[in-house]
Formats: structure tokens, C-alpha cells, sequence
């Protein structure tokens, strides 16, 4: 058994092995998760927790999957919050300026204190995707935010009550659908597929005995 | 930073070999290497570990003891407890599951003119969906054809795969790919629009799409916000826990729960569609899973319960590389795409003991051999496991490869000390997909009228083996199909009275069957609470 720290969750305090995430403690402490527990392994931005270190005047967040605990951490888990999420046609929305300024004009509001940053669970440069969407620079935004898993941990900071994730989002969605360079070789095949061309030849492969499909499929060549 | 002194001894061996073991291309197994290594080490063939079902669509057929247990157990409530009466929701499609199937359904559904719902368990996209990190097949290269996709495929799941659904998942791939495409889905892509592509196990030539290593959270975060902009009502924090069926026999809506309150309620529907994912929640064979937190085989229940057949439920995939170190990922899926990029599997002698790109059920059973008969695993606090030697991918594609293109694996073991581009990781199979579920034809239904499914709670798309990147394929693939199917069957259906008389029956064959049981079904959540002398 590894040794045991003290950790306080909603301020009360609870014993638990040193070795265990802040989700994992919660549970050796009783606690039987519904609300801030998904993935359990950093991807889905359900247990975004805030906490301090008794002495430390500095408050950390962070994702209680994947977080360890640590002697005297003062938890408050974060399961849920408010952020504004604006309603949009993807087909009639254009990659420009204009789109943020309608959906998001808050971010022209943003006082560069950098707090989103800061908590950013995931480490990113949340403050620097903000401008980046302030100046409509869909793909740098899109580049930045990418590894965002919307917990929202960003948007409890900030001052100009910015929704920083579906900020993201959006640009992330303009990127993919229109700025990112078109792919004709998939056209191509879908063209392709829709004349028939490979009808044939699947049928052929499913009328097949199983025999002859283990020949084929043991001597297939494959692309290096 | 590796402390244990066995492990960085290892490490030394490994890093020795480095140079020599890249510039190896290990054979590959002969078919019958192959199936001599499956009947002796992969979990599948444990016999002792699965049951017999005694009543049901699929009586005499045998599944995993914990599966048998949910599928042959209590329903948690009685035809009487609910009045089906005055329904709280009455939609035309009613989507379970709020994963990528799901939301692929209801986005359909909506497009073809349905007022469709989503009831889900915990929040829209907290689902295996999110976590898929590798990538999407489909053949849309010039060197590539459905027809290659299919072999791959077929021969992949050991030749048992239903052949029209497979037909249908390799011929509707690409427009999938261009689905999610125009969505705004952010594909890996060359300059010029070129898809980047890699191989995954099993694959004759690389079809593997990708959004770096978060393929799947980049199509459930676009998807959802989809389904939010199109205002479909998403109901979350519920579950449902049985199905309802009208006097004609056919599906007609759910019995939902509260996961909060545990407040009961009724929803009524011309049609459903079952999305409710995968096990690994189940801990099969006591193994560590990679699978998100609700992953608990509930659809497999509520639609055997109802007498829908299942096809292949024994067979699951344990994916050859969970994370083995440290503890607090046990389990953690470390993607496939790690090996595809060209890391290679090590043992504790510094040996390259297999082609890393076998398929996931020989690779895993050839890490257990290794584990276990032949002693060459480097022994963990869980267990043991084998190297995943990640340096080579730089030494192989240059510096910057692995930041680049598998950010959230470097994240992953970056949080716990490991510095993937300079120490290998250890790595033991983990529990981490259905291959087998509820039986479909191809229009997407079950074998209950108006009870449609899709994604990885149904069965027989890819036989008794998943490949990489065929699961994604599947949920966008037959969750479009689903949602198209069930809301233009919608628009024929009336609904007759609505009843739950098939839970009565089903308590009745519980009887007759000689099955005494306490364990309660759908299980919902696995159960990780540490009950210290609690009332
Ligand atoms: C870690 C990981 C990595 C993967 N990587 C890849 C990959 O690279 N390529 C690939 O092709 N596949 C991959 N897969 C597999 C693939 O992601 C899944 O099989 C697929 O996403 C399943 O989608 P789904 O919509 O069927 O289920 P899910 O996405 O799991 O969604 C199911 C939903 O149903 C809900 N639900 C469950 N029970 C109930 C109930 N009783 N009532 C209401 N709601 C309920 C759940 O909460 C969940 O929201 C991976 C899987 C995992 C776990
Ligand atoms: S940017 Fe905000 S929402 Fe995204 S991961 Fe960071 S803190 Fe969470
Ligand atoms: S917290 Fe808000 S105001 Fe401060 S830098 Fe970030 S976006 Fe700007
Ligand atoms: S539970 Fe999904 S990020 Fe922590």
C-alpha cells in the first residue's frame, strides 16, 4: 500500500493513497460518480476540477482524471458550466470576420490578462486563440485550439466572459469546412462508387467460398 | 523518468538494439502461426471464462460469464411501477445514446424532416466516440478499392463478417469521410487536399484517416455541435432502462431514468434507434479497458430482453496496446497509430519479437505469450508488460513527428513523467471493443419491428475481429443509415397502446429456466466506490 495523503474534497478531508488520480480518490473515499466522470482519461473534458494547495496562495485547475492527488489539495470539482453556445447553419455561415463579431462579439472584449491561459487545463495558449479569432484567422485559431477538450475551465476566469471553447469550436468547424484545402481524390471515388464501378467487383468477392477468400486474403500484396 | 531498476536495465537493452531493431521488418505469421497462437493465448478461447445462455434469442450460445449475468438478470422495474398513459416525450425518432452513432442518427433523422430526440446516459459525447484516437478507413486512394477494403476487412474478422453490411460499410465510406468533411471535421491533409493516410493493423494499403490522435473527439465535438445547432433536444443525465413495445409487438419508445434523481419517465416514439455502445466497462476477465465510463453493454440488454437475437457476443478485442505503466493509466488505450508511424514492440530483452502491424487479436495474444509462457515481459505494479519503443518514430520521420501527429499520447505519459520521444513505454492488451452485438440487416433494423441500431452495440459488420479504424467508419456509416432508415419508416408508423407485457414474459422464461438471480440489469455504471462499513 502506498502511502496516504490528505485531501480535502469540498473541504472535507479524506485519506487516500498518494498513487491515485483525484477521480480515483473520490472514489476510495466513497464517492460514487454520475456528474464529472467520462472518458477517465483526459478526452472529454467532464471533470474539470479547481483546487489549492494548503499554503499556496496560487488556485490550479486541472481534469480529475488525469490529475494526481498531492498532500493537503483543497478539491471543488467543476462538473458543469453555463458557457454560451450560439446557434449557426454551417452551410450559410462564411469563414470571415463578420461571422465572430455576430456569434461571439465578446471576444473584442477581451483585456489580454491572460487568466484563460493560465488555467487552461490542457496547456494551451487559450489567449492567443481568442486573437486569433478576433482577427479571423480561422486556421491559426483552428491550429491552436485543437487539442481543447471544452472543459470550460477557461471561461470561469475570464473577465470579458468569453465562452473560449465554442469560440474554438466554431473557427474549428469553419477551418475543416472551408479553409482547409479541398480533397478531389475522394470526390473522384465517390464518383466512382455512385457510377457502379466496383459492383461488380464486390460481388464477385462476396459470392466467393471461404476458401478461396483465405487464398486471397493470405496472399494480398501489401502497400509498403 | 523510469525509477524501477529492472525497468531502466531494460531500457538499456533496448536502446542497444534501437539502431539494429529499425531497420528490421519482421515477418509476418503464417495463417497457421496465427491460429495456433489465438487458440493458446488470446482471451476469446478461455473457455472457463464464458457461460451458456439459458433462455432468450440466443439460447445454447455461449458469452462472457459478466455478460450472461446482465443479459439473464432482473429488470429493475416492474410493468406496474410505470404508466405508460401519459407519456413525457412523444417524438417520432427517439435516438439511445448520445456517442457518434447516435448523434450521426439524429442529424439524419432531423435532415429527412423527423422530430427525433437523443436520450443519453451521461453528457452528449462522454462516449467511446470521444476517445477513438487512430483514425477512419476508407478507400478513396487511387491504389485502393472498396474491394481491397473488403478483404482487408473480411479476412481481418476471420471470414465471418455479414457480408451485406460489409458490402455497405466499404461502399458508403467515402462519402462518410465527405459527410464529416463538410461538417467542418479538420482531416490530416497534404497541401494540395490530399488526405494523409497510414496503415493500421490488418490493412493492405494505407487508408487510415486521421484528425491528429484525436480523431474521434474532433468528429464527436463537430457532431454534437451539430446536433446543438440544429436544436435537437438532447436529454442527458438519463438512461434508459427498458424498452417499450405497442400491442402489435413493435418497438414504441423507452423507459428512461434519472441518473440523478432516479425519477422515471416515459418516452414514446414510431420508431427507435439503439446506440448505446460498447462493454469494457464489464472488466471481462478481470482486464484493465480503454473503453469511457458508461461503456456498460446496457443496449445488448434492453434489446435482448425485448427478443432481438445477438451475433457473435462472445468475441471482443482486447487492443494489444493498453498503457501498463504508470498506474494511474492502466489500461489507457496507447493508439494503434503509435506503431503505424513505426514504433516498434520490444521485449524485456531488447527483442523486436513481431511485425508490429499484425492484427489487433494476434498481436495481443502474441504480447501475452511473451508475458507470460515465454518470461520475457518487464514486470509492473499490475502485472507485465512489453516496450513500445516511440524514440524510433523520430529517428524514422525526424524530430517534431510525434508532437505533430500524436499530441495526445506525448500529453498522456508527458503528465505522468515519460518523455515519449526519448523512453519507450509499457504496454499490456486492454479491453476495448465489441466485435459482436445486437443483429441488423442492412436497412439498419433489429430483429423487432421499428428497434434500429447502430454503432458498437450492434454485431456482424466486421465479423468476430474489428480492424482499426472500421469502428468510426461503422457509427458514421450505419448511424446516418440508422437515422435515414427510422425516420422515414416513421412517417408510415401508428402507434398502438403501448405496453411492457415482454417483461412479465421474460421474468417468466427467468423462472422457467431455473435462473434465481439478484444481479439487477441494465447495470448502467460500473460500480468503483469504496464501501468502508457504509449502510
Ligand atoms: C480509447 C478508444 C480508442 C478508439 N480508437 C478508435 C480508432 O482509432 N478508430 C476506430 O475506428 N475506432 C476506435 N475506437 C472504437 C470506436 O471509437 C467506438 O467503437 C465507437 O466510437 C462507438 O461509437 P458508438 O456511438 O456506437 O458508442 P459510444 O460512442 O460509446 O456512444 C454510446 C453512448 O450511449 C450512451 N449510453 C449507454 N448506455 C445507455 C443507456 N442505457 N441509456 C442511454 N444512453 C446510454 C453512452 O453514455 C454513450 O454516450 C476506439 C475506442 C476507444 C474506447
Ligand atoms: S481551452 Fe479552455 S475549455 Fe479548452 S481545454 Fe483549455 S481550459 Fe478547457
Ligand atoms: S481570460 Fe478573457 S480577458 Fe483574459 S486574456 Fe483570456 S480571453 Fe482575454
Ligand atoms: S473524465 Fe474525460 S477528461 Fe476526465
Amino acid at each position: 500500500m502506498s502511502n496516504l495523503v490528505n485531501v480535502y474534497f469540498f473541504g472535507k478531508k479524506y485519506q487516500v493513497p498518494e498513487s491515485l488520480t483525484i477521480m480515483e480518490a473520490m472514489e476510495y473515499a466513497g464517492y460514487q460518480l454520475v456528474r464529472g466522470c467520462g472518458c477517465r482519461n483526459g478526452f472529454c473534458g467532464a471533470c474539470a476540477t479547481i483546487y489549492r494547495i494548503a499554503g499556496d496562495r496560487t488556485l490550479r485547475a486541472c481534469l480529475a482524471c488525469s490529475t494526481k492527488v498531492e498532500d493537503n489539495m483543497y478539491v471543488a470539482t467543476l462538473p458543469f458550466f453555463p458557457l454560451v453556445k450560439a446557434v449557426y447553419d454551417i452551410e450559410k455561415v462564411k469563414p470571415t470576420e463578420q461571422i465572430m463579431m455576430q456569434l461571439y462579439p465578446e471576444i473584442y472584449s477581451c483585456i489580454g490578462c491572460n487568466a484563460c491561459t493560465n488555467a487552461c487545463t490542457q496547456g494551451l495558449n487559450v489567449m492567443q486563440y481568442i486573437a486569433y479569432a478576433q482577427r479571423g484567422e480561422y486556421e491559426k485559431c483552428a491550429e491552436e485550439s485543437f487539442d481543447c477538450v471544452m472543459c470550460g475551465v477557461c471561461s470561469t476566469r475570464c473577465p470579458a466572459e468569453i465562452s473560449h471553447p465554442q469560440v474554438a469550436m466554431l473557427a474549428r468547424r469553419l477551418n475543416g469546412k472551408y479553409l482547409a484545402p479541398h480533397c478531389d481524390h475522394l470526390d473522384e471515388r465517390i464518383e466512382e462508387i455512385n457510377s457502379g464501378k466496383y459492383e461488380l467487383l464486390l460481388e464477385d468477392l462476396m459470392g466467393k467460398p471461404i476458401s478461396e477468400m483465405q487464398e486471397l486474403y493470405n496472399n494480398r500484396d501489401i502497400e509498403k | 523518468m523510469y525509477t524501477d531498476p529492472i525497468m531502466q536495465e531494460s531500457i538499456k537493452l533496448v536502446e542497444a538494439a534501437r539502431e539494429a531493431n529499425i531497420r528490421l521488418d519482421p515477418r509476418r505469421m503464417t495463417a497457421e502461426e496465427k491460429d495456433v497462437l489465438l487458440k493458446t493465448y488470446h482471451p476469446d478461447y478461455r473457455v472457463e471464462q464464458f457461460e451458456e445462455l439459458k433462455i432468450g434469442p440466443n439460447k445454447g450460445g455461449k458469452v462472457p460469464i459478466e455478460l450472461a449475468k446482465l443479459l439473464q438478470g432482473n429488470p429493475r422495474i416492474t410493468a406496474a411501477q410505470v404508466d405508460l398513459s401519459k407519456p413525457d416525450y412523444d417524438v417520432d425518432v427517439l435516438v439511445i445514446g448520445g456517442g457518434g452513432a447516435g448523434s450521426s442518427a439524429a442529424i439524419e433523422a432531423h435532415e429527412n424532416g423527423a422530430n427525433v430526440m437523443i436520450v443519453t446516459k451521461l453528457r452528449i459525447g462522454d462516449a467511446n466516440t470521444m476517445m477513438a484516437e487512430g483514425g477512419i478507413q476508407a478507400a478513396d486512394k487511387p491504389n485502393d478499392s472498396p474491394a481491397q477494403h473488403y478483404l482487408d476487412a473480411f479476412g481481418g474478422g476471420h471470414f465471418a463478417a455479414q457480408k451485406d453490411l460489409l458490402y455497405k460499410l466499404v461502399t458508403d465510406a467515402p462519402d462518410a469521410i465527405r459527410w464529416l468533411s463538410e461538417l467542418g471535421v479538420e482531416f490530416d491533409k497534404a497541401p494540395d487536399g490530399t488526405m494523409i493516410t497510414t496503415h493500421g493493423g490488418g490493412t493492405s494499403r494505407k487508408r487510415m484517416h486521421a484528425a491528429k490522435d484525436y480523431s474521434g473527439a474532433e468528429i464527436m465535438r463537430t457532431l454534437r455541435d451539430e446536433v446543438l445547432n440544429r436544436n435537437i433536444p438532447v436529454v442527458d443525465f438519463t438512461s434508459v432502462i427498458e424498452l417499450i413495445k405497442d400491442d402489435k409487438g413493435c418497438c414504441a419508445g423507452a423507459v428512461l431514468m434519472n441518473m440523478e434523481t432516479k425519477e422515471l419517465l416515459v418516452a414514446k416514439a414510431k420508431t427507435v434507434v439503439l446506440a448505446t455502445g460498447g462493454a469494457g466497462r464489464l472488466h471481462y476477465q478481470g482486464f484493465p479497458t480503454s473503453n469511457h465510463y458508461g461503456a456498460t453493454a446496457d443496449g445488448l440488454v434492453l434489446a435482448y430482453r425485448a427478443g432481438a437475437r445477438l451475433l457473435y457476443p462472445e468475441t471482443l478485442q482486447y487492443h494489444p496496446t493498453g498503457a501498463a505503466f504508470p498506474a494511474q493509466i492502466y489500461g489507457a488505450l496507447v493508439t494503434e497509430k503509435v506503431r503505424s508511424l513505426g514504433a516498434m514492440l520490444i521485449n524485456a530483452k531488447g527483442e523486436a519479437f513481431m511485425n508490429p502491424l499484425e492484427t489487433r487479436d494476434v498481436s495481443a495474444a502474441s504480447i501475452i505469450r511473451e508475458c507470460s509462457d515465454r518470461g520475457n515481459g518487464i514486470p509492473t505494479p499490475e502485472g507485465f508488460g512489453v516496450w513500445l519503443d516511440t524514440p524510433m518514430i523520430e529517428l524514422k520521420h525526424g524530430e517534431g513527428t510525434i508532437e505533430a501527429r500524436i499530441p495526445a499520447m506525448m500529453r498522456m505519459f508527458g503528465k505522468h513523467g515519460i518523455d515519449i520521444r526519448k523512453e519507450p513505454i509499457l504496454i499490456y492488451p486492454t479491453l476495448h471493443y465489441q466485435n459482436g452485438g445486437v443483429k441488423i440487416t442492412d436497412n439498419g433494423q433489429t430483429d423487432i419491428e421499428n428497434l434500429f441500431a447502430a454503432g458498437e452495440v450492434v454485431g456482424g459488420i466486421h465479423g468476430r475481429n474489428r480492424l482499426m479504424g472500421n469502428s468510426l467508419l461503422d457509427i458514421i456509416v450505419f448511424g446516418r443509415n440508422a437515422g435515414q432508415q427510422a425516420s422515414q419508416k416513421a412517417k408510415e408508423v401508428s402507434v398502438g397502446t403501448l405496453t411492457l407485457s415482454h417483461l412479465d414474459a421474460f421474468k417468466q422464461e427467468l423462472k422457467d429456466g431455473g435462473i434465481d438471480t439478484d444481479v439487477a440489469s441494465p447495470k448502467l455504471l460500473p460500480d468503483y466506490a469504496r464501501r468502508n462499513n457504509t449502510i
